[in-house]
C-alpha cells in the first residue's frame, strides 16, 4: 500500500476537515447573511438572531412531527425539508409581530443603534423563554430519511484504501440548499426592483425615501428574508448535528465574528466570513497526527497529536480571527459599510 | 411624581418585599437573597460606570465575574507543593515563552516597516512559540493533573486569606479589560459588545478546561471563609450566652429544664446560620458603600463631568481637546475591575468555584437589566436595580409555578398538558425578564431612579 500513502492522507483530510467544514461553513454563512442583512437595513446588531434560529428550527421540528404523525414523508430526504416552508412562514409572521410591537417604536423615534441592540437583548430573553417553554431545553434529533451518501466502509472497499470517506446526506443537502439560497438572495438583491430598493435604503436612507421607496415595505421584506435565511440555517445545522437551544445561542459569537470578518453589512462578505470562520475552527482544532503519519517517513513521525488548539477552544478561534481582523483591517475582508 | 422621592420610595418598597420574604418564607432565605442582591448591585455599579457614565456596552460581564472567581481560588487555596515540585518549572517556562512571544509579536508589529519581513517574522514567532509551549506545557499539565486528581490535581493557590482576593480580582479584571479595551475601544460601540461577548466565552472556556489552573468542571470547593463557621459558633461560649440573652423571655416561659435546653439548642443552630449570613451581609455592604461612595465622588468630579460630556457628544468633547480613547479605556478598566471584585465576592459567598455555572444570561444580561431598569447613569438606580431584579429572578420561580398551577387548575393530575405547563414553569422567568426590559425601555427609558441632570 506504499503508493497510496498520499491519497490516504488526502482522503483523511477530506473526511475530517474539508467535508465537515464545508457544511458547517454553509450553515454559518446563511446565518451570518441574515444577521448582516438586519444590520445593513435596520442598522443594529441583533443579539436575538441566534434565538430566532432556535425559534425557526423549533417550528420546523413541530411541523416535522405533525407530518410524521400524518404519515407524510419525503422519501429518502428528511421530512424537515417539507416542514421548512411552513416553519418559515410562522417564523416570519412572529418576526413581523415582534417588529410591529417592539422595534417599530424605536425606528420611528430614530433611536441610536445601541438602543435597538439593547432592545434585541429583551427580545432574546423572550424568545429563549418561548422556545424552552414550547419544546424544552433538551437535545433533540429530528433527522429521518437516508443517512449516508457515501459510507466509509463502502468507500474503503471500493477503492481499496486504508482511509474511508463518509459523506452524510445532510452535508450534501446543506451545501446544495445553502447554494440555492445564496444564489437566489444575490439574484434578488442585484436584479429585482425590490432588492435594488432594499440596497438603496441600506445605503442612504434619506435619499431612498426621496426617491419614493416605502420604508415600511423594505422593513417587512428584510424581516421575511432574514427569517428565511435563519430558519434554513438552523434546520440545516440541526439536521447535521442536533437541536438544542443553548447550543444555538452559542452560535451567536461565530455569527458575529463571521459578519465582521467578512465586512459587516455586506452580503458577499457574510458568506466569505462564514466559510473563513468554519474552516479555521475545524482546521485549527483537528489533530493532524495520522495525516503526518501517512505523509512522512517513519523516522520523522510526530509524537504529539499535532493539534494547534484543543477542541474546547472553538470559541477562541472565532474570537482570535475577529481580533486579528479588527486590528489589521477593521472594515473586514470585503469592505463593509460603517453605519 | 417628585423625582426627589423616587429613590426613597423605591428602596422602601424593596425593603418591604424582602421583609415579606422574611416573614412568609424565613429570615435565612431573605438574608441569602440580600447577600446576592448586594453582590449584584456591585456588578451593576460596575456596568453603570461603563454604560451610564461612559456609554460603553460591555457584553462580557460574565467573563470578568469568572476572572474574579478564579482569583479568589488562586489567592485563597493552599498551594499544592507536590505539583509545583514536579511540574512547576514546566509551567513557568511555558508562561515565560508565552509572554516573550507576545512581546516579540507586539515589537515586530510596531517597529518593522517592511511588510514581507514583518509577516515572515510574525509567522516564525507564532510557530516557534507554539512548539516551545507545547514542549513544556503538555507534559507538565499531565503531571499536575495526575497528582491526587480526586482532591486536587491542580497547582493550588497562594494560601492567603480569601478577603485579599477581592482586591487582587480588581487588578486581574482591570488588566484583562486593558488588553480588550486597547483592541476594541477605538472602533464603533457594537464591536466592543461583540468583542467582550467573545472574551467572556474564552475566559469561561479557559477556567472550564484548564484543569491544572482551576480544576475545571471538577470545581474547587471548601474555600476559605472570611467569617466564622456555624459549627464553631455553636460551640463558642459567647455565642451561646448571646442567644440565651436575646431569647430570654421565650426560654423563661418554659418550665421543664430539658425542653428548655432543647429549645436553646434549636435556637443556637438556627441563629448560627443567620449570624454567618449577617456577617457576610455586613462585609458585602461595607464594600458596596465604599464603591458607591467612590463612584459618587467620581461622578461629581470634573472627571465625571468630562465623561458625561464625551458620552453625550463625542465630537464636541474631542474638539475641546479631550482624548476620548484614553477616557473610554480608563472607565472600561475601572468598571471591569469593580465587576471582578463582585465576582470574587460571589465565589467567597458560595465557598466554591464552579466554572460550569457561568452562563451569559445569568451573569451578563441580567446585570444589564439591573442597570437599565434601575436607571442608567445613576448609581443609586443601579443599586436598586441590583436588588429588584435579583429579587424578581429568585422569586419568579415559585411565582411561575403558582401561576402554572392556577392555569392548570381544572386539569387532571396526570394530564400531559398540566405536566408540561408545570415542567416548563422555570422558563417563565426568562419571559418575565425580557418583558420587564422591553417595558422599561419603552415606558421608562430613564429607569426607576433616573440620572440627575445637574444645572448650574
Amino acid at each position: 500500500m506504499e503508493d497510496f500513502e498520499f491519497i490516504n492522507a488526502m482522503v483523511l483530510l477530506a473526511n475530517f476537515v474539508i467535508v465537515p467544514a464545508l457544511s458547517y461553513g454553509s450553515q454559518l454563512a446563511l446565518a451570518t447573511l441574515s444577521l448582516t442583512i438586519i444590520y445593513g437595513v435596520l442598522r443594529f446588531s441583533n443579539f436575538a438572531q441566534a434565538d430566532w434560529m432556535s425559534f425557526g428550527t423549533m417550528a420546523t421540528i413541530l411541523f416535522t412531527w405533525l407530518f410524521q404523525s400524518a404519515g407524510i414523508s419525503a422519501g429518502i430526504l428528511p421530512t424537515a425539508l417539507l416542514a421548512l416552508p411552513f416553519a418559515i412562514i410562522v417564523t416570519a409572521l412572529f418576526c413581523l409581530l415582534i417588529d410591529r410591537s417592539v422595534y417599530s417604536f424605536y425606528r420611528k423615534q430614530k433611536s441610536q443603534p445601541i438602543v435597538l441592540m439593547i432592545v434585541s437583548v429583551g427580545v432574546m430573553f423572550i424568545l429563549q423563554a418561548v422556545v424552552r417553554f414550547i419544546i424544552g431545553p433538551n437535545d433533540r434529533k429530528f433527522f429521518d430519511g437516508e443517512k449516508y451518501i457515501v459510507h466509509a466502509l463502502d468507500f474503503k472497499n471500493y477503492f481499496g484504501l486504508e482511509e474511508g470517506l463518509t459523506i452524510k446526506s445532510t452535508q450534501l443537502i446543506t451545501v446544495v440548499v445553502a447554494l440555492v439560497a445564496m444564489i437566489s438572495l444575490f439574484y434578488f438583491l442585484q436584479k429585482t426592483k425590490l432588492g435594488k430598493s432594499m440596497r438603496a435604503y441600506s445605503n442612504n436612507e434619506d435619499l431612498a425615501l426621496l426617491s419614493g421607496i416605502n420604508p415600511e415595505k423594505i422593513v417587512i421584506v428584510t424581516w421575511i428574508i432574514s427569517s428565511i435565511l435563519i430558519t434554513t440555517a438552523g434546520v440545516l445545522y440541526g439536521l447535521d448535528k442536533s437541536f438544542k437551544p443553548f447550543t444555538y445561542f452559542n452560535l451567536l459569537l461565530p455569527m458575529f465574528a463571521a459578519a465582521i470578518v467578512g465586512g459587516i453589512g455586506s452580503p458577499i462578505g457574510a458568506v466569505i466570513g462564514g466559510y473563513v470562520i468554519a474552516f479555521s475552527e475545524i482546521t485549527l482544532t483537528y489533530a493532524y497526527k495520522k495525516f503526518f503519519v501517512y505523509l512522512l517517513p517513519e523516522s520523522l513521525e510526530p509524537s504529539g497529536l499535532m493539534q494547534v488548539l484543543s477542541t474546547d477552544y472553538k470559541f477562541a478561534i472565532s474570537f482570535i480571527i475577529l481580533v486579528i481582523v479588527l486590528i489589521v483591517r477593521p472594515t473586514g475582508i470585503v469592505r463593509g459599510k460603517i453605519i | 411624581m417628585n423625582d426627589e422621592l423616587r429613590a426613597p420610595i423605591a428602596f422602601a418598597i424593596m425593603g418591604i418585599l424582602l421583609a415579606i420574604v422574611g416573614f412568609t418564607q424565613s429570615w435565612s432565605v431573605s438574608l441569602s437573597v440580600i447577600n446576592l442582591c448586594i453582590i449584584s448591585s456591585i456588578m451593576a455599579i460596575g456596568v453603570n460606570l461603563q454604560w451610564g457614565y461612559g456609554g460603553l456596552f460591555n457584553a462580557g460581564v460574565m467573563g470578568f465575574t469568572a476572572l474574579g472567581g478564579l482569583t479568589a481560588v488562586l489567592v485563597s487555596h493552599d498551594p499544592i507543593y507536590e505539583a509545583w515540585d514536579k511540574a512547576g518549572v514546566g509551567i513557568v517556562i511555558s508562561t515565560i515563552i508565552f509572554v516573550l512571544s507576545i512581546t516579540a509579536l507586539l515589537f515586530v508589529f510596531r517597529n518593522i516597516e517592511n511588510k514581507q519581513i514583518r509577516n515572515t517574522l510574525i509567522i516564525l514567532i507564532i510557530v516557534f512559540g507554539l512548539i516551545g509551549i507545547n514542549n513544556f506545557y503538555g507534559p507538565s499539565i499531565d503531571i499536575i493533573e495526575s497528582i491526587n486528581p480526586a482532591k486536587t490535581g491542580f497547582l493550588g493557590g497562594l494560601g492567603l486569606p480569601i478577603i485579599f482576593s477581592w482586591l487582587i480580582a480588581a487588578v486581574v479584571a482591570g488588566l484583562v479589560a486593558w488588553v480588550i479595551g486597547k483592541i476594541t475601544l477605538r472602533l464603533r460601540s457594537d464591536y466592543l459588545a461583540i468583542a467582550t461577548l467573545g472574551i467572556s466565552e474564552i475566559v469561561i472556556a479557559v477556567v472550564k478546561h484548564e484543569d491544572w489552573l482551576s480544576r475545571g468542571v471538577k470545581n474547587v470547593s471548601g474555600l476559605d471563609r472570611p467569617v466564622p463557621y456555624e459549627i464553631e459558633l455553636q460551640q463558642s461560649e459567647w455565642f451561646l450566652n448571646l442567644i440565651e440573652r436575646i431569647n430570654f423571655s421565650k426560654l423563661e416561659a418554659i418550665q421543664s429544664l430539658s425542653s428548655r435546653q432543647d429549645l436553646l439548642n434549636d435556637l443556637v443552630i438556627d441563629s448560627s446560620g443567620i449570624f454567618v449570613k449577617l456577617c457576610y451581609a455586613g462585609l458585602f455592604f461595607s464594600v458596596l458603600l465604599l464603591i458607591f461612595y467612590l463612584s459618587q465622588l467620581a461622578l461629581n468630579s470634573p472627571w465625571g463631568r468630562m465623561l458625561r460630556a464625551i458620552r453625550d457628544n463625542e465630537e464636541a468633547a474631542s474638539a475641546m481637546g479631550k482624548n476620548i480613547f484614553a477616557q473610554h479605556l480608563q472607565i472600561f478598566i475601572i468598571g471591569s475591575a469593580i465587576i471582578g471584585i463582585a465576582g470574587a465576592m460571589l465565589t467567597t459567598l458560595d465557598g466554591q468555584f464552579t466554572p460550569g455555572s457561568y452562563r451569559p444570561l445569568r451573569f451578563t444580561f441580567i446585570i444589564w437589566l439591573m442597570v437599565i431598569i434601575g436607571g442608567s447613569g445613576n448609581n443609586l438606580g443601579s443599586i436598586f436595580g441590583g436588588f429588584f431584579i435579583w429579587f424578581i429572578w429568585i422569586e419568579a420561580e415559585p411565582l411561575s409555578i403558582g401561576f402554572m398551577n392556577m392555569l392548570a387548575g381544572g386539569l387532571e393530575y396526570d394530564n400531559p398538558l398540566r405536566m408540561h405547563l408545570l415542567g416548563s414553569a422555570a422558563h417563565l422567568r426568562l419571559f418575565i425578564m425580557g418583558l420587564l426590559l422591553l417595558l422599561a425601555l419603552r415606558f421608562m427609558p430613564k429607569g426607576v431612579i433616573p440620572e440627575k441632570i445637574q444645572k448650574k
